[in-house]
């Protein structure tokens, strides 16, 4: 179990927002500034460590048949929780999030690592993988809601930092703001990262993908004789084969090379040990010991 | 068989009470202080709208409550009410403040609203808000676009958001009317 590797896969790896495409619904509706996207990442994350500890440690307990339903109970209650604490504590900021609180229940990124992670791992590597899916999911809302406040509305965090030149681009605190700008950082990440963007990151484990030119995929998929993997299966065995030949070549070429150095050095040998008076000279006779 | 459908039934019991039983325990704890909130916000509401008070009487009639200001003198500002109507996306919630003959607004504020951000949201903003201090409701309010108002009794809309203005001066219109009507015969 490697944590950090746990840690860094929801960060960027398998970004919940950038990535996996999880939990929209939050997504788009809360980053109109920058502030509410933290404060709704923040809850995730709350929510998201608490449901983890829970489901990690009643793993066993819980049957499969029902575990969905308590999933949501579980993650329903300490939404709640999150809630009621932020109304009392915080309640300007649980003013702006509003009816967003509540909907964490049917985030379905939460109810995706339960089903996938914590429910099939012990506590401490749940936690680490739930801390790291709810930080990414936060920087990706933050970030979100960060360039749709400066465009749309020329302040960061509630502070202007576009002087009075700037026209806001309404458009981009409004819903149809929220897809513009997230499509385009989607966009600007896959440039970057490079991987095809085919129904997440399960699917690629799946088919396959081209990375710098390079076939990469599960072996697994390649049995079935049709379609991509099937080409890429044959493309990867004509590597092997070039591979192994180019390596047998070497092995041959190998045992020659030695075949020749060891009548020179057997010479060597045997003038050292018989004579030493005329080592120089006799080295340079070629092979009549051999 | 029977061994899983136990098992099943125990699993959700358990999530279920222990799911009841810290709802109930943050339930209670957070409760006073949201309440207090609650309090607080309409208290601030009340002294915002009815500049100059720093008490307040409540009274109930009907469907309304009357919040009357008193200032330190012990004399009467006027009534603060609440009213609420549809706007553009869903209901809007206000606290206007009227002095003591219903005639001039003292002033409005939004208590809830779920207008559109960056448009009709900016009924909640201090600009809009501001217009409704010693507006007059006589005969009633109107609304005026692109220009400042000509009339006493006259706002101007926000840009874009027409709709949410509207309906902000039509809650106030009907709700003054009705007010009126329960508290002053």
């Amino acid at each position: 179990m490697n944590y950090f590797k746990e840690f860094k896969k929801g960060i960027w790896k398998d970004n919940p927002v950038m990535v996996q495409l999880l939990g929209m619904c939050p997504t788009l509706a809360v980053t109109n500034s920058a502030t509410n996207g933290l404060a709704m990442g923040l809850a995730t994350i709350f929510v998201i460590l608490s449901s983890a500890i829970f489901v990690a440690t009643l793993r066993k307990i819980i049957p499969h048949q029902v575990r969905i339903a308590s999933y949501i109970v579980i993650i329903a209650t300490f939404v709640t929780i999150a809630d009621y604490t932020l109304a009392a504590l915080f309640p300007v900021i649980s003013k702006a999030l509003g009816p967003y609180v509540p909907l964490i229940v049917v985030n379905c990124l939460i109810l995706g690592r339960m089903e996938s992670f914590a429910s099939k791992n012990p506590v401490p590597i749940s936690v680490t993988d739930a801390f790291g899916f709810g930080a990414g999911f936060t920087w990706a809302l933050v970030l979100l809601g960060g360039v749709r406040e400066v465009l749309g509305n020329g302040t960061l965090f509630g502070f202007r930092v576009l002087g009075d030149f700037w026209e806001p681009w309404i458009v981009m605190v409004l819903p149809g703001g929220a897809f513009l700008a997230l499509g385009i950082m989607i966009g600007i990440m896959r440039h970057f990262t490079q991987k095809p963007f085919i129904m997440g990151v399960q699917m690629e484990k799946m088919i396959g993908y081209r990375q710098n030119n390079k076939l990469i995929g599960s072996p697994a998929i390649f049995q079935p004789e049709t379609g991509l993997g099937h080409k890429i299966a044959e493309e990867k065995k004509e590597k092997e084969r070039q591979e192994k030949e180019k390596k047998k070549a070497k092995a041959k070429a190998t045992p020659k090379d030695k075949a020749k150095e060891k009548p020179v050095a057997k010479p060597k040998a045997e003038e050292k040990s018989e004579d030493k008076s005329e080592g120089k000279d006799a080295a340079e006779t070629p092979e009549p010991a051999a | 068989m029977k061994n899983l459908t136990f098992k099943m039934l125990a699993a959700l019991t358990m999530v279920g009470l222990f799911s009841g039983g810290s709802l109930s325990l943050v339930y209670r704890a957070a409760m006073p202080s949201i309440e207090r909130h609650r309090l607080e916000d309409l208290k601030k509401a009340i002294f915002l709208v009815l500049p100059g008070s720093a008490e307040y009487k409540e009274e109930s009639k009907g469907k309304f409550t009357l919040y009357e200001g008193i200032d330190e003198k012990g004399n009467s500002v006027g009534y603060a009410f609440k009213c609420s109507g549809n706007g553009f996306q869903g209901k809007i919630e206000m606290m206007v403040g009227v002095d003591r003959s219903y005639e001039t607004l003292k002033g409005m504020v939004v208590l809830y609203q779920i207008e559109t951000p960056g448009l009709g949201n900016k009924i909640a903003f201090d600009d809009f808000q501001n217009q409704f201090r010693e507006l007059s409701a006589i005969p009633e309010i109107e609304y005026i676009k692109y220009i400042k108002p000509q009339k006493p009794n006259q706002i101007q809309a926000i840009t874009a958001a027409t709709i949410s203005s509207v309906a902000v001066i039509k809650i106030i219109n009907r709700s003054l009317q009705e007010v009126k009507k329960t508290f002053a015969g």
